[in-house]
């Protein structure tokens, strides 16, 4: 039983992992128990974003009823309330994917956020410049591609693009092939969400690393589903989103190598980012001031923190068996099906399952089995080129979390089953 | 018929319809007796660009009326459209512009409009709207 002590904090064991039990941490998660048209909502469409636990939501209004202040201005008792819970999720997200130091976790509004940050001030540190190439892959989310645009766009740099197989895996030989004197920087999706591939991301960092390339690693679809470290990785910058990690939306991660980030000018100009401002010149604080310009989303990154304490009680080795046998089984059930075609077969796959059905559309499909309370998606999934690439206008996704249980897996295939009888 | 009327009859027919997939069915059904759509019509200038699903729509003037021609990739969105079509289609642009769309609401498939759906739908009635505007226009030039 998790529960609230006066300090806000968790009463948790955190030295000890919390045993398993699906039943019992779906009792954490309050909408789980909501109906959808009359029906148990059967949430699978976890790629997109997770369900909170009580003690994230709880947290956001405990903060707005009792300890609502600015951070880092003000002597008063709230202001440091605040400021010390906000840097203690700093602290939170530090340990959680091992950063050498909390300076080095900048908070965002998420991902693509963390993305766009980089894009504009490589750009403006001259780090990308005419002739210079950028790695991304084919399965690259929109935010891993169109930031990059908008820098080339600028700079006439060059996006060159790792190709991928019909089974959705990277060509790690193209990409060695790709790889020049021009390429300046390699940024490379994780765990892609439309297919569920888990790339080599070590590998992938150690070869751009022999040639001196820096690597950035959109992480929105790993974190959750396993542990990253981002000191044995050896990534230079990693960024993802606390929404897809239990925690609130519009605030997110960026990590970057503390020597690296100090290269780079700041992002945002206002408040909280300064040390001194005069008419005729104006200087900066360190890492992570330095980026985080204005009143940033405290509630939100409180929430992330708890959210980040909450997933510690589990052993992620637990998580990822858990998903994984609700992979298979999906996956053993789904291919029985007349016409269903699966985009995506990685042999290193995330509990995401991207498919089609002959003759019936997405949101046809997507449409019905809402009628059911399942949660699927539809659509291009921020994937366009990738849909292109499968020679499909769009795809219908079904994406598990840790939360998510054999049985509602089998009403998924009932009304799968159902729906396409409606259409065929 | 009026096109108050068209929207009473369809209202009726989807009155007594409770479960959700039963009025799915019935759209679905809309979609496949929907007239089809000429070839010559599906050119890029008549795509409705959606997310989630695409729309075709060619508009036409003939007596005074719109004559609105549709299609969809997805069944449900072709079914729709053939509920607009029902109603505005053979119209003329004067009462089209003076009639919203209340039957979606009144049979609880309005959802579909939503921006968040994407489908085109929505793109599409705003089209029949502006052509009922440009062809009103054109009309009075002519008197």
């Amino acid at each position: 039983m998790i529960s609230f002590s006066q300090e806000n904090d968790i009463i948790v064991k955190e030295s000890k992992y919390r045993k398993f039990d699906v039943n019992e941490i779906r009792r954490d998660f309050p909408i789980l128990e909501r109906k959808v048209n009359g029906k148990p909502l059967v949430y699978f469409d976890n790629a997109a974003t997770t369900q909170k636990p009580n003690v994230v939501i709880d947290s956001m209004t405990h903060y707005y009823r009792y300890e609502n202040a600015n951070i880092h201005r003000g002597l008063h008792f709230l202001s440091e309330v605040a400021t010390e819970q906000y840097e203690n999720s700093r602290l939170k997200v530090k340990e959680f994917i091992n950063a050498m130091s909390a300076s080095e976790i900048i908070l965002t509004k998420g991902t693509t956020d963390g993305i766009n940050l980089l894009a504009n001030t490589m750009c403006r540190a001259d780090l990308l410049n005419e002739g210079d190439e950028i790695i991304i892959s084919h399965m690259e989310h929109h935010a891993n591609i169109v930031p990059w645009q908008l820098l080339c766009d600028r700079k006439k740099t060059k996006l060159v693009v790792i190709p991928i197989d019909d089974n959705g895996e990277l060509m790690m030989d193209e990409y060695k092939k790709l790889i020049s004197p021009r390429t300046k920087l390699v940024s490379i999706v994780h765990t892609s969400n439309t297919l569920g591939t888990v790339n080599p991301i070590k590998e992938i960092i150690e070869i751009a690393h022999k040639n001196n390339i820096p690597v950035i690693v959109d992480g929105a679809q790993a974190v959750g589903h396993q542990k990253i470290d981002v000191q044995e990785l050896d990534c230079d910058y990693f960024v993802f989103s606390g929404h897809k990690l239990f925690g609130p939306t519009g605030i997110g991660v960026l990590y970057g190598k503390a020597e690296l980030l100090n290269k780079l000018p700041p992002y945002q100009g206002g408040g909280d980012m300064i040390r001194t401002v005069t008419f005729e010149k104006t200087t900066y604080e360190d890492i992570p001031n330095k980026f985080e310009a204005g009143t940033p989303n405290i509630v939100g990154g409180i929430g992330l923190g708890v959210a980040i304490k909450y997933l510690n009680m589990f052993n992620f080795q637990d998580i990822s068996r858990h998903e994984n046998e609700l992979l298979q089984y999906a996956t053993e059930k789904m291919i029985l099906i007349d016409g269903l075609r699966i985009i995506g077969t990685a042999k290193n796959k995330a509990s995401v399952i991207s498919f089609t059905i002959d003759g019936i559309h997405p949101y046809d499909l997507g449409t019905i089995i809402d009628t059911d309370g399942v949660a699927l998606r539809t659509g291009h999934h921020c994937t366009q080129p990738l849909m292109k690439r499968f020679n499909v206008p769009a795809t219908a996704r079904a994406s598990f979390s840790f939360y998510n249980t054999i049985d509602e897996i089998d009403v998924f295939i009932n009304a799968l089953n159902k729906a396409i009888k409606m259409f065929r | 018929m009026t096109i108050n009327e068209i929207q009473q009859g369809i209202i009726k027919e989807f009155e007594n319809i409770t479960e959700w997939e039963d009025k799915y069915a019935l759209l679905i059904k809309f979609g496949r007796d929907l007239a089809p759509f000429p070839t010559e019509f599906r050119t890029d200038k008549n795509k409705i660009e959606g997310c989630q699903s695409q729309v075709w729509l060619n508009a036409s003037f003939s007596n005074g009326k719109l004559l609105i021609d549709a299609d969809s990739d997805s069944t449900i969105v072709k079914g729709l459209a053939a509920l607009l079509i029902k109603v505005y289609s053979n119209q003329t642009p004067t009462e089209i512009l003076s009639s919203p769309p209340e039957f979606l609401h009144k049979i609880g498939i309005d959802n579909h409009l939503s921006p968040t759906r994407k489908n085109g739908l929505g793109a599409m009635l705003k089209q029949i709207q502006l052509y009922a505007v440009a062809f009103n226009a054109l009309n009075r030039e002519q008197l």
